[in-house]
């Protein structure tokens, strides 16, 4: 009762990145409101799963395992989660804003009738007091977003229906082991009790699971190069930045088309969309084709010799130098001020 | 032949690529009239499947059902000048404040009193919240399935409908039964461009409040033509529970807003300097921006 859940997605029998940032995140919003931290686990030949699942400071597992319940559907799982909240009755349920939690949370929400906040950048435990009601809330969920094209940061709250469900994008979270050793409980569910046999209604003919190698989209940290880099063998140098800061290389469309990298690394109207916490844009000028994939970023680095170039406006910082100057130089720093 | 019943489920979104800053009420919700309103555009790519299956099964029909104030009836026309047969505007000052679920609630109370119907196809997402929530959230309070993602139609037999889904790292085609609630995605075919006769014949189409407000004589039009009559819904055509609708409905509530402007930051300009640099991945490193 009124613990935190995470549901953990699990494909090919690995817990999905976003579920484990979502359970380090748990395990911190539980420690604040000094209450348990639960996950919960649907599919297939989840045996061991746990070992994934607990040194999280997960302290109760909730396994669902039917040999029906993998890949994901839409019905089977919804029955899970659903009949298993009404049973626990959760305070907080954390998913990720995954093809599957986008799926999985919204019909889970409408089942409960409670509320549900997509893509939260931030989760936070703080009060809230309603003027009208002049009544009292202690520690709610600060469910909190980009909203309306990325023009505002929104605070959502959920007073009085529970669970508070948030969905949160890959790599937003940090994911953290708490301790290997961590001792939590599982429970095997009885799936039967959870789940009819009339959720079985949707047939996977196909399923082509692609994991892309390159993950501009959800990185945390882009380094994208321009014309301005000059060519690809000044490109390994935002390649090695960006090992050294977990993120990923993108690249403007002038940069493709000069070869100095591979389509699927393009980022702009015709390329990928990002919205990374911090964007490095290297020798990049700033088209507004370029920016409309990148100009969502929440903090932008501009690295230029023309202090006049128009991505200068929308950066945070404007460093107006040579790249192959200045990005060893970010190497240094990092390293020398970070352990 | 078999014929299919369509209502494809529309909203009007503001253009959130010109927000200005009377763009958010103090009460945190959006301040509609400030922005110009445009057909959401996954709506639009969900639009042109429910036309697809109308080419290919003629007789079938298809409506646009939307939830909006009285400009909302601008999209169905927009999907009259495109191939829809008709669409339904639900609006009141009751559904002001909606969040998601009770978009959902009143949304689903329109489609109980349509009726039955073998498809209701919706956009993913809209672009003003991007959440991807009411679609789903509607399946769920009529108790029907929902496929979410779909980029294409593979076959349709009966009652039988195989998809093709796109998800984040991959395909999956999936094949069940109709009646269906599905989601369309932005990566589908784009919807078919208005026809200039459709424009011709629809032009005048207007829900009541709009008639009334012009305050000229067409009424002989409006007779012979029903075709031409937007049905208007208010909270009092459908059955609900006024507790689950609008702002007081809505589980989730915005307790603030802050804007971002993204235009004219107040950029750092900072040379290559050693000091500059090593100040700026302190600070990077102080936000937890990295490291």
């Amino acid at each position: 009762m009124n613990n935190i859940f995470v549901y953990c997605e699990v494909e090919d029998g690995h817990v999905a990145d976003v579920s484990q940032e979502l359970l380090t995140k748990g395990r911190a919003l539980a420690n604040e409101l000094n209450c348990k931290l639960e996950a919960v686990a649907v599919g297939t030949d989840l045996k061991g799963i746990e070992k994934q699942i607990i040194p999280y400071g997960v302290d109760v597992l909730h396994i669902a395992d039917d040999k029906r319940l993998y890949p994901y559907q839409t019905l089977p799982h919804t029955s899970v989660v659903v009949n298993l909240f009404k049973q626990e009755k959760p305070q907080i349920a954390l998913m990720g804003a995954s093809s599957i939690g986008r799926d999985l949370g919204p019909r889970v929400s409408s089942a409960l009738h409670s509320g549900l906040t997509a893509d939260c950048t931030s989760l936070v435990i703080g009060d809230h007091f309603d003027r009208k009601q002049d009544k009292k809330y202690d520690n709610l969920l600060y469910q909190i977003r980009p909203a309306f094209g990325g023009n505002i940061i929104a605070t959502i709250i959920n007073p009085d229906c529970r669970p508070q469900m948030a969905t949160v994008r890959e790599g937003v979270m940090k994911k953290e082991i708490l301790d290997p050793k961590y001792k939590g409980k599982v429970v095997n569910l009885d799936v039967s009790k959870y789940v009819s046999d009339e959720d079985f209604v949707v047939e996977i003919i196909e399923r082509h699971v692609e994991k892309s190698k390159i993950n501009i989209k959800g990185a945390p940290i882009v380094v994208a190069g321009g014309y301005g880099v000059g060519s690809k063998e000044n490109f390994n140098l935002l390649y090695e930045l960006a090992e050294v800061l977990g993120g990923e290389v993108g690249a403007s469309r002038a940069a493709v088309d000069a070869g100095y990298a591979v389509h699927d690394r393009q980022i702009g109207q015709t390329g990928v969309t990002v919205r990374p916490k911090l964007y490095i844009a290297c020798g990049i000028s700033g088209q507004i084709q370029h920016r409309a994939g990148m100009e969502e970023s929440a903090q932008i680095i501009a690295i230029n010799t023309d202090p006049e170039a128009p991505i200068n406006a929308i950066a945070d910082y404007v460093i107006t130098g040579d790249v192959a100057e200045v990005i060893p130089k970010m190497i240094k720093y990092y390293k020398k001020n970070t352990k | 032949m078999k014929t299919y019943n369509i209502i494809v489920l529309a909203k009007q979104v503001p253009d959130t690529r010109n927000v200005g800053k009377d763009a958010m009420k103090a009460d945190g919700t959006i301040n509609r009239a400030a922005l110009p309103a445009i057909f959401n555009p996954e709506d639009l790519n969900a639009l042109e499947q429910a036309l697809r299956i109308k080419d290919k099964f003629p007789g079938s029909t298809v409506r646009i059902l939307t939830m909006g104030p009285g400009r909302a009836a601008d999209i169905i026309r927009e999907g009259l000048f495109r191939g829809a047969d008709g669409g339904i505007l639900l609006t009141d000052r009751a559904f002001a404040g909606s969040d998601t679920l009770a978009t959902s609630y009143a949304l689903a109370q329109a489609m109980k009193k349509i009726g039955d119907v073998d498809l209701i196809i919706a956009g993913r997402q809209a672009i003003d919240g991007d959440t991807a929530q009411v679609g789903p959230q509607v399946a769920e309070k009529l108790g029907m399935l929902q496929v979410t993602y779909i980029e294409e139609v593979l076959e349709l037999k009966d009652k039988t409908i195989t998809m093709k889904r796109r998800l984040e790292n991959g395909v999956e085609t999936v094949r069940c039964q109709l009646p269906l609630v599905m989601t369309v995605n932005g990566s589908a075919p784009d919807c078919r461009a208005r026809n200039a006769k459709r424009i011709m014949k629809y032009k005048h189409a207007k829900t009541v409040t709009e008639l009334q407000k012009e305050n000229e004589d067409y009424t002989h039009m409006y007779n012979e033509r029903p075709d031409l009559n937007i049905p208007e819904w208010t909270v009092n055509d459908i059955e609900t529970d006024s507790s689950q609708l609008g702002l007081s409905g809505s589980p989730t509530k915005v307790k603030t807003v802050e804007n971002v402007v993204l235009s004219a930051k107040d950029s750092k300009v900072i040379t290559a300097a050693d000091a500059d640099i090593e100040a700026m991945m302190l600070e990077l490193i102080e936000s937890h921006t990295i490291g």
